[in-house]
């Protein structure tokens, strides 16, 4: 038995719309066998799994906050790969974003007045499109491949806060934990409704990065030629579009998102650096920013989909004492079946019978 | 003398996972194909061999399904990559990523126990003469199938009319196709090469680096095996060269970290990344070298048109 893929004239819209859904119900099917490999019940699980998180008001907030960083970092990658540059550093520049940010109230305690958050968020931004920027550099100056350099930033970058927190910014009132001084009032991103739950304002950057990069993408110049340049590198330089400034666009944009998920993250859920502050949130916003198709809107409701992944898993460890390390099994394979479905919006699959292809042209 | 004779036994250690993984990549982008999945496949070797040495008692046999669950796992990626015709990086991403996450959960209950060593060549005499003894008579197994590695894949790749043919596979697939060879076959071999060597790497780590399960213990090695791809201009010997390199620099680090010196151990720990960084910086600005090198079809998907 052999596959045969046989080119679509054109992409199947209908397909493009619904490949995600088949791909996270195969992620459903395939998790189900894994459950009962670990002798758990596959539905009362994927019930606890996917479902009870999404019942109760405190838990959608919890939803939210995981979903915003996702949501942030996934943006900003699409447009990385919609252009055809490999930026699967966010982690990094996630990490950095929340360092750089974090500066003013860990080094600057006593400046606490309306400024102190909006110029976190601005130092996040910043920090984060900043170090985007190193393997941008790299690549239009001396040609160094984008993967491996921004991937090479993450260690450096959790190594840069490990020290941060380890030496020079430890909390002096900390007992020697390895954390900075907890942020005061001013520099904490504001709950949306206290009274209901923790969600804080990071969902909300997040949607409006959403709309804004989809707009940028649909109606704008800027956003055309992202896509020339990523379909077509040749005809993108005839049009006249500079392709070195098309990696400083993408991976300064992508950065900018990363730095301000990390910062609105250290300053909403945590109040303070500690060595470690992301579950992988930059690892897993590539498999969102590919769930979501490359686009802005899909994008935010991927960024859904993998946060519920992230406390469905928290939620079936209590409940069930199903291992946590489930968790990032399901993210894996929900790209394995996101990326293998995406064939079929592309071309048709045949089935051919037990001959090779040197056969079958022999045949004709 | 003998701390000379140690440290120069422990960059052996430290380089022949690097070598093995490299090579292996090395193979398969030779072939025109870009496994960004290394990483991924090195763990599960490195948990698939842990995990049957501490339920067998064998080390030995831990060593082989090593290579063989990681090269079942490449499978993925090339049903991926080949029979489906996916993007090469994106797959290659979900490859590592799943293989990071599988590796937690196979390996959750085998956290904190003590692994077995692979035993050492010792031959009377031999082993003993100073200085050089260990180093060339007393080392672990994998270390002598690094090095027949290199020289066997040079044969292959150079002096040998199938490693001709894969080369010619990768520098033009459509071309090769025209001529009748099964480019998708000969690839899904060169991506179970890739699996079964980097399954061989993780092994290192599990059964003779540092015997024991942690999560994530390649720490990014996966990804300095891809870097030592390019920085080799896709060449066996020179791989050699720069595993040996970035063993040096990550033991030197070690030692100077032991020793106290007056520099913060996360800027030590962070030297093998920067270093890196740094020799893919200067291998890749000579733009027309790198071109000329490059396997021409690295990392373009194929779609055989009947």
């Amino acid at each position: 038995m052999q596959l045969a893929l046989v080119r679509r004239q054109y992409p199947s819209r209908v397909l493009s719309v619904f490949t995600p859904f088949i791909a996270f119900g195969l992620t459903l099917l395939a998790g189900s066998i894994m459950f009962a490999a670990q002798g758990l019940d596959p539905l009362v699980t994927l019930y606890t799994y996917f479902v009870e998180p999404l019942i109760e008001t405190w838990s959608l907030h919890e939803l939210a906050i995981k979903a915003a960083p996702l949501i942030l970092i996934g943006v900003g990658l699409s447009v990385c790969f919609l252009s055809n540059n490999w930026n699967i550093g966010a982690e990094g520049q996630f990490v950095v974003g929340a360092i750089t940010g974090s500066a003013l109230p860990v080094l600057w305690p006593d400046f606490a007045n309306f400024a102190t958050l909006p110029l976190m968020l601005l130092f996040g931004v910043l920090g984060g499109c900043a170090y985007a920027c190193i393997p941008a550099l790299l690549k239009t100056r001396f040609n160094t491949n984008e993967i491996l350099t921004s991937l090479m930033l993450v260690y450096v970058a959790q190594l840069l806060l490990d020290w941060l927190v380890r030496g020079p910014w430890r909390n002096p009132e900390g007992f020697n934990f390895p954390e900075t001084r907890i942020f005061n009032d001013a520099a904490i991103l504001p709950e949306l409704f206290s009274e209901y739950g923790r969600a804080n304002w990071g969902i909300v950057f997040a949607l409006v990065a959403a709309i804004g990069v989809w707009l940028m993408l649909r109606k704008t110049l800027k956003g055309f030629e992202v896509q020339v340049v990523g379909a077509s590198p040749r005809a993108g330089r005839f049009a006249g579009f500079s392709s070195s400034r098309m990696v400083f666009f993408a991976f300064g944009l992508s950065g900018a998102l990363a730095g301000l998920a990390g910062i609105a993250e250290v300053a909403g859920a945590s109040g303070q650096l500690r060595p470690v502050i992301s579950p992988g949130y930059g690892f897993t916003a590539i498999i969102v920013a590919f769930l979501g198709r490359l686009n802005p809107l899909g994008i935010v409701a991927a960024g859904l989909v993998l946060a519920l992944t992230y406390l469905g898993g928290e939620a079936a460890q209590i409940a069930l004492g199903l291992s946590d390390k489930v968790v990032r099994v399901f993210q894996g394979m929900l790209l394995f079946f996101v990326l293998a479905t995406d064939t079929l919006i592309h071309y048709q699959v045949r089935v051919t019978g037990g001959t090779t292809a040197g056969d079958s042209r022999g045949d004709r | 003398m003998e701390i000379a004779e140690n440290i120069l036994l422990t960059i052996a250690t430290a380089s022949t996972p690097l070598l093995i993984a490299a090579l292996g990549e090395l193979v398969v982008e030779r072939s025109g194909v870009l496994n960004l999945g290394v990483e991924g496949m090195m763990v599960m070797g490195a948990v698939c061999g842990f995990v049957l040495t501490a339920t067998t008692g064998s080390p030995w046999l831990g060593l082989i399904g090593a290579v063989f669950a990681a090269a079942l796992f490449s499978l993925l990626f090339g049903f991926l990559t080949l029979s489906i015709a996916t993007n090469q990086v994106a797959s290659g991403l979900s490859l590592t990523l799943l293989g990071l996450g599988l590796s937690g959960l196979i390996g959750e209950k085998f956290v904190g126990i003590a692994g077995q060593k692979l035993p050492s060549l010792y031959i009377p005499g031999l082993s003993d003469i100073p200085l050089i003894g260990r180093l060339v008579f007393g080392q672990d197994p994998i270390f002598y199938i690094s090095l027949a590695l290199v020289v066997g894949v040079m044969w292959f790749l150079f002096r040998t009319r199938a490693g001709l043919t894969l080369r010619a596979i990768g520098d033009n697939h459509e071309s090769a196709h025209a001529l009748g060879i099964g480019v998708i076959r000969a690839r899904y071999l060169a991506v179970l090469f890739g699996g079964a060597c980097a399954g061989l790497a993780g092994a290192h780590l599990s059964l003779v680096y540092t015997p024991q399960w942690v999560e994530n213990m390649t720490s990014g090695r996966g990804w300095i095996a891809l870097a030592l791809v390019v920085f080799a201009s896709w060449r066996p010997w020179r791989v050699l060269a720069g595993a040996y390199l970035f063993g040096g620099v990550t033991i030197g680090q070690l030692h100077a970290q032991a020793l106290g010196v007056g520099i913060p151990s996360q800027l030590l720990s962070a030297l093998p990344y920067l270093a890196t960084i740094a020799v893919l910086v200067i291998i890749s600005r000579n733009r027309r070298l790198t071109l000329l090198n490059t396997p021409a079809s690295l990392g373009r998907p194929f779609v055989p048109n009947r």
